[in-house]
């Protein structure tokens, strides 16, 4: 189904899209799962087709289209292509990218992001250290200035499409205590002292690539400071609002491939003589799932109308997005249950969306930072 | 070369069971439209034969798009501006006022006036499966024809080898232009165009192109034109009268069976098929 505020671009953007996915992922989503990777061609592939810069401006070499344009893709990569891992780790850009091009100079938009949405260079976004990942002010990254570059020592985790990243727009500390110390720093692939700790396992998202990042007096030069020294904190916080109308869409798409998948399985699966779809306890199920879902997207729809209208809206972001995680949750574990014994097999796709679901009510702000935003604006 | 691509709209034929018959009529409220799917072979085609294949944007050639229907018709022809043709023309016409002879008499009175070197079209549309404006347009014009082309090598842009599947193998034929060509499915295929303007190395994907963002913005600002149908034809009446319509009967289920005995027992006394 479409949100509300689609357009006829909108529905030829997603035919394009689907015409993408079909083709390029869809027929290798689960081997690229199972594989916990995909081939790096699929970034140069997804770029000629226009895929990755749908939504940034047309000076940078994107498609000219704002979130709404974004938020169809990113429903058409999941719904047709069938992996989330596949759409997040192709996608990592969606974050690494905005502080630059909100921040950055002329030559720092040419040296980074056209190259990123091209498909040419892989990008990713690290803020989360393994001591903290909520608290954004409280980052122990350090960053000292020293000549003409900031020697940067300190680790950040959970990075995704950190192990391919070409570089990786890095939040460290420049200043003293506090969000007043924070800044943006591109850190690129082959700086001295800058290695890959570790490639994660995860539970969920396998295709994406997810990792620990380590800097230890890593020399990365000035003119890779994106935005005045000691400002990043701002553009850290405003790029959330975009990430979560983001992850709630594609909780929204989630949510309903796996509850095209159970009302497929229910229509022909038999027990005790008829269809399951036949026993009321299963379609009450499945209608409390189409309306979780209804009431997702429609929430999705009016924070993505705000947020392309101007309006501040990071209270409505924060409540969009534990009702969307919310609905993953219930929607994918409904979706397990209908298939009962073959729900927990891993050759099923409602077994790995349900795997999938769990990383939203963390990712992109935990369901209890939302809500202490949502008291913040509520103000209470 | 300049190219006219006559495109239909059909309701989606995968949701053929939303059509609904009210009181001998076809009932095409909550349908969802696409474009005939052999329509946009016929574009890509088009495409192909006027631009260099390793530089799509460079374009060397024309493609004129045109349809019939009213106002939301243009949603097709603008699909088509988004992939790559140059100029769209809508038809103002009520789909049940048409059938293939109108739209062949219409269209031969636009190509009067737009002069193309070819006429490109799909072979049919997969709404009533007529297989008609091609041909009847050929006759109009007094063009040379070739239907259901899997192949088309373009030769200095003056005529074309057109070949077509036929039983037991392919019939060449050579068009001199400018000439009516109606496509098939296999139209799309990596190497099935070939011009002067793409080296022969060049492979296309398999299938139509699809419009980036960025192109389909832009296609907004392309030329689309109305024209009235009663200008391009004083006699609009149509030769095909419907005189009702009514649903197919609706299939019994089929049923499983087990082993391959039971299949033939039942092929052999059930359906009597052996």
């Amino acid at each position: 189904m479409r949100y509300l505020f689609e357009t006829e671009e909108h529905a030829l953007l997603r035919k394009s899209i689907r015409g993408f996915a079909d083709v390029h992922i869809a027929p290798f989503s689960a081997e690229w799962e199972e594989a916990e990777e995909f081939p790096k061609e699929l970034y140069a592939k997804a770029g000629a087709a226009g895929v990755l810069g749908v939504s940034y401006p047309e000076q940078f070499g994107g498609g000219g289209g704002d979130i709404t344009h974004a938020i169809a893709a990113g429903d058409e990569m999941i719904m047709r292509g069938r992996s989330v891992g596949v759409t997040v780790g192709i996608g990592s850009h969606g974050i690494a990218l905005p502080p630059i091009i909100r921040l950055g100079t002329d030559a720092q938009r040419d040296r980074f992001v056209r190259p990123v949405l091209k498909g040419e260079k892989v990008s990713a976004l690290a803020i989360t250290e393994p001591s903290g990942g909520s608290d954004v002010a409280r980052l122990k990254t350090r960053a000292r200035r020293d000549g003409d570059h900031f020697v940067v020592t300190g680790s950040k985790t959970f990075i995704t499409s950190g192990v391919r990243a070409d570089f990786v727009t890095t939040a460290v500390r420049t200043g003293g205590d506090g969000h007043g110390g924070v800044s943006i720093l591109v850190i690129e692939k082959g700086t001295p002292g800058f290695t890959v700790s570790r490639s994660l396992k995860k539970t969920g998202w396998w295709a994406s690539d997810t990792a620990e990042l380590s800097f230890d007096e890593c020399r990365v030069p000035v003119g890779n400071l994106i935005g005045e020294e000691n400002q990043g904190f701002y553009a850290v916080m405003v790029n959330f609002v975009a990430e979560r109308v983001m992850l709630a869409s594609q909780c929204v798409a989630i949510s309903q491939l796996a509850y095209d998948e159970a009302v497929a399985y229910a229509k022909q699966r038999e027990a005790f003589g008829k269809p399951i779809m036949g026993y009321q306890v299963l379609r009450h199920k499945l209608a409390d799932m189409a309306s979780r879902i209804a009431a997702a997207r429609a929430l999705v729809s009016e924070l993505a109308t705000r947020h392309v209208r101007g309006d501040e809206a990071s209270g409505l972001a924060a409540m969009t997005k534990n009702v969307a995680t919310d609905c993953c949750s219930f929607v994918c574990d409904g979706a397990v249950q209908i298939f009962g014994g073959y729900g927990y097999m891993r050759e099923t796709l409602v077994e790995r969306l349900y795997r999938d679901a769990r990383l939203y009510p963390i990712g992109g702000g935990t369901r209890e930072i939302m809500n202490e935003i949502i008291c913040k604006t509520e103000g209470y | 070369m300049k190219i006219l691509v006559p495109l239909k709209r059909v309701s989606d034929p995968d949701n053929a069971n939303k059509v609904k018959v009210t009181g001998g009529k076809l009932d095409a409220s909550g349908l969802e439209w696409k474009p005939n799917p052999f329509d946009e072979y016929a574009v890509e085609a088009a495409l192909r034969l006027t631009e260099n294949g390793t530089n799509t944007k460079a374009r060397v050639g024309e493609v004129v798009v045109v349809t019939f229907g009213p106002k939301e018709a243009e949603t097709t022809l603008r699909a088509a501006l988004a992939t790559g043709a140059d100029k769209a023309i809508r038809i103002d016409a009520l789909d049940d006022a048409l059938d293939g002879d109108v739209v062949a008499r219409a269209l031969k009175a636009l190509v009067d006036k737009e002069k193309p070197d070819l006429v490109l079209l799909g072979k049919q549309a997969v709404d009533g499966d007529s297989n008609q404006v091609g041909q009847l347009l050929a006759e109009y014009l007094g063009w040379p024809q070739a239907t259901f082309a899997a192949s088309i090598k373009s030769n200095a842009d003056k005529a074309l080898i057109v070949s077509r599947e036929v039983d037991g193998g392919a019939l060449n034929l050579k068009l001199t232009l400018p000439a009516v060509v109606s496509v098939d499915l296999r139209i799309v295929a990596p190497k099935s165009v070939t011009s002067i303007h793409t080296p022969a190395t060049h492979t296309y994907p398999d299938g139509v192109r699809f419009a980036a963002l960025m192109a389909i913005m832009a296609a907004k600002k392309k030329p689309m034109t109305e024209v009235k149908l009663a200008d391009l034809v004083t006699d609009a009446a149509t030769k095909i009268k419907y005189t009702g319509f009514e649903l197919p009967p609706s299939r019994k289920a089929g049923i499983k069976v087990k082993t391959v005995a039971e299949l033939v027992e039942k092929l052999k006394n059930e359906a009597k098929a052996l």
